[in-house]
């Protein structure tokens, strides 16, 4: 796909070309590290919905956004390493930020099992079953209303976390998995690890002219 | 348990250590600095392109303080339980060998003399009756013509890029017409305009204000300072704050200091050291040296030493001055002692402004340093009478390099949706197309914001947290508010298809969750009175004069200019009569 090169890679029915080809190689199934398979039908889904497929450019599936989640689980990160996670865990109001004794993969583990719960009692299937709009409800309700998922874990932080790493995992650079062939990057119109403008900064208006490029050296 | 014996230990290998260590060490001083965290060198973790990762770097904070081991916790108000800073998000502290100094953006500015002495200024002008309850407004102790050289010093060994407006009192440029007068020009000329900074300075010319470049301690040539340390010329990659800039462009003391402080025989950098307390001998009017935890062997290990140097981060510095009882902490019901006094932080927010759509932004190029500032609303530059506030903002558009996760985080601005194909659009209209400006302003201190250690919870050592109790005051959002009311002229000369002003509202909570700025200040100020101020003009423990307190915990208000600037000169202020004064007759510098 010869596109980088011209400002009009950003900007034109070219952009829209290399979408398309980038939604017909379907993505290949990472083996999970961490999530169970009823875990990865209710995140497929969801990270669509809070990321789909449509004119903008690629969605979650598409960007493998999902793999970039389970291997995140599989770090630090995931284990809750990078966080202070000694006790007492007071609760207390939410401007003095998380007080959970929780990990993100306890996070998505406990939230998503009360999610499908939630969703069995209030229209009778998983959440990966439901149709759209009762998806995006369920989703809706999860942000804004206070919902306890499990009796363990509120929805709004549940949201938040599926919802952070979602956009994490659209936007890192594809050796974390996701942003998959920089599907991300080019609908943003960012050129990733070129991170050299010397030529370019003084150019007052136009849109950068190269492709965008991985840590790997991976291009478009 | 070891012990090591040296003539000075300097505690953290940030820019306020590594400072006093290359000045203590050219006294002939046997040095040892302790960083808790890992040593770091540019060659090896900061090179291309692994260093420029946005998910390992700015987002899992690779160069950040570790918060399993050790955090703090915040409260709003007195009558709360403070709960523990679990998740890095409101500010960002360093941890390893360069400290904040190694992921900080580089805008590197002189204080304005006006905030030095900003207490005797609001009185002289407005009277005392113009200061609100329960604010403690004080004065630095020191002037702007004292540290006239050590800014001039901190800017060549920084290679620090700008335009000067004043020199030896003559108008010599196009630079910042409210600085004062300097000794010499910048070291480096200033870095070019990036888009939007150069639509912000014909805006806010238009607009009747007087833009100027931001001094950036990001080179805009290749440079070699005074130390013989070497930086590359600044290619706009966008990977300054949060990052540790693989062209050597960006100021760091790995980078400007440590490279000729690690040749030196009389220093010796230890890292993975957690400094548990300074040691004080039974009169508790001097330290005989400090214990710290090696991480490695995990076990204590004492140093003794004749001179102590705090150079943590601010609140560590408090931290260690509350656990070492260095002081007398501060009581907020009676608005006595000293140590977590006069908190500070800043007030920042970000307003934006869409062009039309063949108008692209380039957000990713920049750097931390660059861009183009108006004072005309920041220090004492304007008539606060009307407006009955204390303080002022510089505006300004700082494109320091937005990355894509953190374009995510900002989406199609306010009120836009937050996911689904609504978000996707707005997030990528405003990724090519918007601009952001900045007020940056101060922060005033309170009775009621403070320091001090935390009943509950501990660090991984089983020392007690650190306690900030701090919330907004209604001085300082009005001030943020009038001067955001003054982009809007700027807005309207841009161009601009919409825009958003961004400002702290009235009665505003402080929100730990959101990223505003790790311009923390205060907790142990300096000033010419021991009643009010932990440390002396010299940055000298008034209870314990062989120890000395380096960094912006001196500043006894949060100013508008970002703090750098100010610490770097500080410390080879402190630094200068130390080897001047002190090491000849080792005592109090100012009498008590």
């Amino acid at each position: 796909m010869a596109l980088a090169g011209t400002t009009a890679f950003w900007t034109t029915a070219a952009f829209a070309d290399w979408h398309r080809a980038l939604a017909a190689e379907p993505a290949t199934p990472a083996a999970p590290r961490y999530f169970t398979a009823e875990e990865w039908r209710f995140l497929d889904a969801a990270c669509e919905q809070l990321f789909p497929e449509d004119e903008t450019g690629p969605g979650a599936r598409t960007l493998g956004i999902v793999t970039f989640i389970d291997q995140q689980m599989d770090t630090p990160y995931g284990r809750g390493g990078l966080w202070f996670m000694s006790g007492p865990f007071e609760q207390g109001p939410a401007n003095l930020g998380y007080q959970l004794p929780y990990a993100p993969r306890e996070i998505y583990r406990l939230g998503i099992a009360g999610a499908d719960r939630y969703c069995r009692d209030h229209y009778g299937h998983a959440f990966a079953d439901l149709d759209h709009a009762s998806q995006i409800a369920v989703l809706t309700a999860f942000e804004k209303q206070p919902i306890l998922l499990g009796g363990t874990i509120p929805s709004g932080t549940f949201f938040e976390q599926v919802r952070t790493n979602t956009m994490e995992g659209a936007f890192s650079d594809p050796i974390h998995g996701g942003n998959r062939h920089l599907g991300g990057w080019v609908m943003l119109g960012f050129p990733g690890a070129r991170a050299d403008f010397m030529d370019w900064v003084d150019h007052y208006g136009p849109a950068y002219p190269l492709g965008s490029v991985s840590i790997s050296g991976e291009t478009v | 348990m070891n012990t090591i014996n040296a003539d000075a230990v300097v505690v953290g290998a940030g820019w306020a250590g590594s400072i006093l260590a290359k000045e203590l060490t050219e006294a002939g001083l046997k040095v040892v600095m302790l960083e808790r965290g890992p040593d770091r060198a540019t060659a090896v973790e900061g090179a291309y392109p692994e260093s420029i990762d946005e998910l390992r770097g700015a987002v899992r904070h690779r160069l950040f303080q570790d918060l399993s081991r050790t955090t703090v916790t915040i409260r709003n108000k007195i009558d709360q339980t403070a709960l523990p800073y679990r998740q890095l998000a409101a500010f960002l502290p360093g941890e390893g060998v360069g400290g904040a100094g190694l992921h900080w953006s580089g805008v590197h500015f002189r204080a304005a003399p006006d905030d030095l002495a900003l207490r005797s200024n609001v009185i002289a002008r407005y009277g005392s009756k113009f200061i609100p309850e329960g604010m403690n407004l004080q004065d630095y102790g020191v002037t702007y013509e004292d540290l006239e050289p050590f800014f001039d010093k901190a800017e060549k060994v920084f290679g620090t890029s700008g335009e000067a407006y004043r020199v030896n009192g003559k108008i010599v440029g196009n630079g910042n017409m409210f600085s004062p007068s300097r000794s010499d020009h910048f070291p480096l000329p200033a870095l070019k305009d990036v888009y939007t900074a150069s639509l912000f300075r014909k805006a806010a010319t238009d607009a009747g204000y007087h833009p100027y470049s931001l001094p950036a301690a990001n080179a805009s040539r290749q440079y070699t300072n005074p130390y013989g340390a070497q930086m590359g010329p600044c290619n706009f990659c966008g990977y300054c704050s949060g990052y540790d800039c693989y062209m050597y462009s960006k100021a760091s003391p790995n980078v400007n200091i440590l490279p000729v402080l690690r040749k030196d025989p009389n220093f010796t950098l230890i890292t993975r050291a957690h400094v548990m307390r300074v040691d004080l001998d039974s009169t508790k009017t001097r330290a005989t040296g400090v214990t710290y935890f090696d991480l490695d062997s995990n076990k204590e290990v004492a140093i003794t030493a004749d001179l102590i140097v705090l150079g943590a981060f601010q609140f560590h510095n408090v931290h260690l001055m509350l656990l070492s009882g260095i002081g007398k902490p501060y009581d907020a019901k009676k608005n006595e002692g000293v140590v977590g006094r006069n908190f500070v932080y800043q007030t920042i927010t970000t307003s934006r402004a869409w062009l039309p759509e063949n108008h692209f932004t380039n957000q990713f190029i920049g750097t931390g340093g660059g861009g183009v500032a108006i004072d005309d609303f920041n220090s004492l530059n304007f008539d606060h009478g009307p407006h009955g506030f204390v303080g002022g903002s510089p505006v300004w558009v700082n494109q320091a390099g937005v990355k894509p996760i953190a374009a995510s985080t900002i989406g199609g601005g306010k009120d836009a949706p937050r996911w689904g194909a609504g978000y996707k659009k707005a997030l990528v209209e405003t990724y090519r197309h918007a601009l952001a400006i900045d007020a940056h302003g101060s922060n005033m201190a309170y009775r009621d914001v403070f320091l001090d250690l935390d009943p509950t919870w501990k660090n991984t050592y089983g020392q007690p947290l650190l306690r900030m109790t701090f919330n907004w005051h209604d001085n300082d959002i009005r001030m943020n508010r009038y001067v955001v009311s003054k982009i809007e002229p700027i807005m309207k000369e841009l161009g601009a298809t919409k825009y958003q002003l961004g400002m702290l509202e009235p009665g505003q909570t402080f929100d730990t969750r959101l990223y505003q700025t790790t311009h923390l200040g205060g907790g142990a100020v300096m000033g010419d009175d021991p009643n009010t101020s932990a440390i002396n003009r010299y940055l000298q423990s008034w209870d314990v004069p062989n120890v000395f307190v380096i960094g912006s915990n001196a500043f006894p208000q949060g100013m508008g200019y970002n703090p750098t600037g100010m610490v770097a000169a500080l410390a080879y202020w402190s630094a200068h009569h130390i080897r001047t004064t002190y090491l000849k007759a080792p005592g109090p510098l100012v009498p008590v």
